[in-house]
């Protein structure tokens, strides 16, 4: 038995060297895929570790603020330390960090290719670089308790539990806040799951004497082994489905979902010069398509990457004093720091991207983390083709692939973004059908 | 229960072919249109090391013959179900599945079964994951027609554990619902899980390792059932069945003692019930049993299947 085991394990080290080789370079940058494309997108940021979680909330209402409110169903009551105000702009930057970039090549001379090819390796790879009385009467009456009231900063913050979902329902429009009908049967459901409503509007006098125009995001910490985004509130009387951003900082791996089907988007596909110009309209349709494709029912990874390094970069990896400021509380700032080297974050950042309704999201997001550390992109490839005269074989014989290959470039576009693929090969200026007829294989063999 | 045994059709004879070929299926759809994260390496590998460790432990515990079903099963649940980066984790849980059932057995019987217990060990030990939320629902749909379907084909003596398992749990999930007052699509969402009809149909169905008598069964279906919604209700944790499974199996010898029935043969599948004679009286020996020993030796061979 010892035997046969031992020659099964010598096997597997072999396949596991041979798998292991992959190539670093993953093209020059060219631009990203903003995540203000889509209409009414949240962002939200979930730093997590031993069900330690801190969760940030973007914020980006545009009308006027006196009408802003939100409403969070949060596994527990938080105290005022566990509210904070974050930075809106660490958060734009994490959402260019991830976002899903164009890459560019330029084909070489074909009749030199070969001794660039030797001089490129190894110079061009990106080495990873250095995260009132009457009123409580009322409140009684309804059976809701305020569990804890705070101002911080520009928002004036409830804590709210209930005893029952209709009194909650009255007492958030008898106190100003919008309830969609309907929401009262999740309300109930969320109060039988034991979870509290954290609710928050903007305080005018506070704004004001912090004189910002925006609306800064909003974080809470709390300790829960529930790993969810509560969603439901949110689907009820909303207008079309919704666009959700979902950061994970996490310390060991990629986060999913358990109760959707979380998918890879299509990625390192190559695709037309002319998208270089388009990329938000070609990556707004891609995802439309893929959404389309899984039954509207899916989750979609467009990043999943270890902080420490990118390539190539939309932007730069988080400092260790932004990811901090995102909640990962595991990393310190005045760690280890090596001469010279910026320390290591072990922080990996997983990027998800779902557009939801009520019909086809009936439950909350659950998540898990999951050991793998496997790096993904949502990367897309431009090749620009070597415009030459040289003559050559080679060349000649580069000029036939060439078309061939903006053929595949057109067909692989029609099928990302459900674009006509007339009108492709029309901007593509390449004529329906293949330019010249490919010579047989015996018409090359004896080349006449 | 039994005595129709001969007039099957000699291939269905044992339901774990028609066990393997929709386990195969399911994977080939899952590789196809759902792109599974799953290499075909990785499935080399944990078919080849579950049929070696079965060739092995053959030998090496002198069974009369090499049977290659009961691995495949195993090793088909952990390709569909196991996760991970690393090639060896897949064969080292392959190989726990299979020499799990030679080494941990109580009475002539294995504990866990073998799946499940690879499942757990890889889990806890952080080498690889589950992703529960792989299926899609045509995959989900076709794959619990095909498992329905598996039942009347090979009218597996031992379905009663499946079917009273799927009851108290979509019961219990439904019950749920409609005290928290959500819409029955969530419940329904919930057991759209590829993952638990392999779980109830390949797993908690192993007739090596469930309670010998259908009582003893049902018994055992509803404490599994409480554990998993335990731990997905309680705990917040996913793939409660599996760790339902695990928590219970070490009971079953106990069910065993408490609620009698025959050891389970695959060669001659039965209930496992006591039957009466027409004079009605109870006879010691099960049927299935007493056919079996009637032409082979009194003493019973050891099968590790």
């Amino acid at each position: 038995m010892k035997r046969i085991s031992a020659t099964a394990f010598t096997l597997l080290i072999g396949l596991l060297a041979w798998t292991g080789d992959a190539s670093a370079f993953c093209g020059f940058y060219v631009a990203k895929a903003d995540t203000k494309l889509f209409n009414k997108a949240s962002e939200v940021t979930i730093a997590r570790h031993d069900n330690k979680t801190v969760i940030t909330m973007a914020n980006d209402f545009k009308g006027d603020v006196k009408e802003f409110a939100m409403v969070v169903p949060v596994p527990t009551i938080l105290e005022k330390e566990q509210i904070h105000i974050g930075e809106a702009a660490v958060l734009k930057h994490l959402a260019d960090y991830s976002a899903p970039r164009l890459v560019e090549y330029f084909d070489e001379n074909p009749c030199r290719r070969y001794e660039l090819f030797q001089d490129k390796m190894g110079a061009l790879k990106n080495t990873p670089p250095a995260s009132a009385e009457v009123k409580r009467e009322r409140d009684r009456a309804l059976g809701v308790t305020i569990e804890a009231q705070y101002t911080v900063g520009e928002y004036d913050i409830l804590i709210l539990s209930a005893k029952e979902s209709n009194g909650l329902e009255v007492w958030l429009s008898e106190n100003g806040y919008k309830v969609p009908n309907g929401a009262s049967a999740i309300l109930q459901s969320y109060l039988k799951q034991h979870m509290k409503f954290f609710v928050a509007k903007i305080n005018l006098g506070e704004q004001e004497k912090l004189g910002l125009s925006h609306l800064r995001p909003l974080q809470i910490a709390f300790e829960s082994p529930k790993f969810m985004l509560p969603i439901r509130l949110g689907t009820v009387n909303a207008d079309g489905a919704q666009e959700l951003f979902i950061y994970f900082l996490t310390k060991q791996g990629r986060v999913e979902t358990t109760n959707y089907r979380t998918i890879r988007l299509p990625e390192a596909q190559e695709i037309p010069v002319y998208v270089k110009d388009r990329f938000g309209d070609f990556y707004r349709d891609l995802f439309t398509q893929q959404v389309k494709r899984e039954s509207e029912r899916g989750v979609f990874l467009e990043y999943a990457w270890d902080m420490n390094w990118c390539d190539p970069c939309a932007a730069n990896p988080l400092s260790t004093e932004e990811l901090r400021s995102l909640g990962v509380f595991w990393q310190e700032t005045n760690g280890r720091i090596g001469k010279g080297m910026p320390m290591a974050q072990n922080v990996f950042l997983t990027r998800l991207h779902v557009r939801y309704d009520a019909a086809h999201f009936p439950e909350d997001l659950v998540f898990q983390e999951t050991t793998d550390r496997s790096n993904f992109q949502a990367r897309y490839i431009l090749r620009h083709p070597w415009n030459g005269t040289d003559d050559c074989p080679a060349a000649t014989a580069y000029r036939q692939q060439l078309r061939e290959r903006q053929e595949k470039e057109a067909q692989t576009l029609a099928n990302l973004t459900g674009w006509q693929i007339s009108e492709i090969r029309k901007a593509m200026q390449l004529a329906s059908g293949p330019l010249i007829e490919p010579k047989k294989w015996y018409e090359r063999l004896w080349n006449n | 229960m039994g005595q129709d045994q001969p007039l099957r059709p000699v291939l269905w004879s044992d339901p774990r072919l028609y066990q393997i070929a929709s386990l195969s299926a399911l994977l080939l759809y899952g590789l196809l249109w759902l792109h599974f994260e799953v290499s075909p390496w990785q499935i080399t590998i944990t078919l080849g090391t579950a049929l070696l460790t079965q060739y092995a432990g053959t030998r090496f515990f002198n069974l009369p013959a090499f049977d290659p079903k009961s691995p495949l099963i195993s090793a088909l649940s952990l390709c569909l179900l196991l996760r991970t980066d690393q090639l060896p984790v897949a064969a080292l849980a392959s190989f726990l599945a299979i020499a799990g059932k030679f080494v941990i057995r109580w009475k002539d019987k294995h504990v866990f079964n073998p799946t499940n217990l690879a499942l757990a060990v890889v889990l806890t030990s952080g080498l690889g994951w589950m992703s529960p939320g792989q299926w899609g629902q045509v995959a989900w749909f076709g794959f619990l027609i095909a498992c329905l379907g598996g039942l009347v084909v090979t009218r597996a003596a031992r379905a009663d554990v499946t079917v009273a398992f799927l009851i108290f749990y979509v019961g219990l999930l439904i019950v749920r619902a409609l005290w928290l007052g959500d819409p029955l699509t969530i419940p329904l969402h919930q057991i759209e899980s590829g993952a638990l009809l392999i779980f109830a149909f390949f797993m908690i169905s192993d007739p090596k390792t469930t309670p010998d008598s259908r009582t003893g069964r049902i018994v055992y279906a509803l404490l599994v059932t409480i554990a998993a919604l335990y731990v997905q209700f309680g705990l917040f944790r996913p793939n409660g069945p599996l760790w339902g499974l695990i928590a219970c199996a070490p009971f079953v010898p106990l069910i065993d003692y408490l609620l009698p029935g025959s050891r389970y043969d695959w060669s001659k599948p039965s209930s496992g019930e006591r039957v009466r004679s027409p004079q009605s009286h109870v006879i010691d020996q099960p049927v299935a049993v007493n056919r079996l020993y009637s032409v082979s030796s009194v003493h019973q061979p050891r099968r590790f299947s």
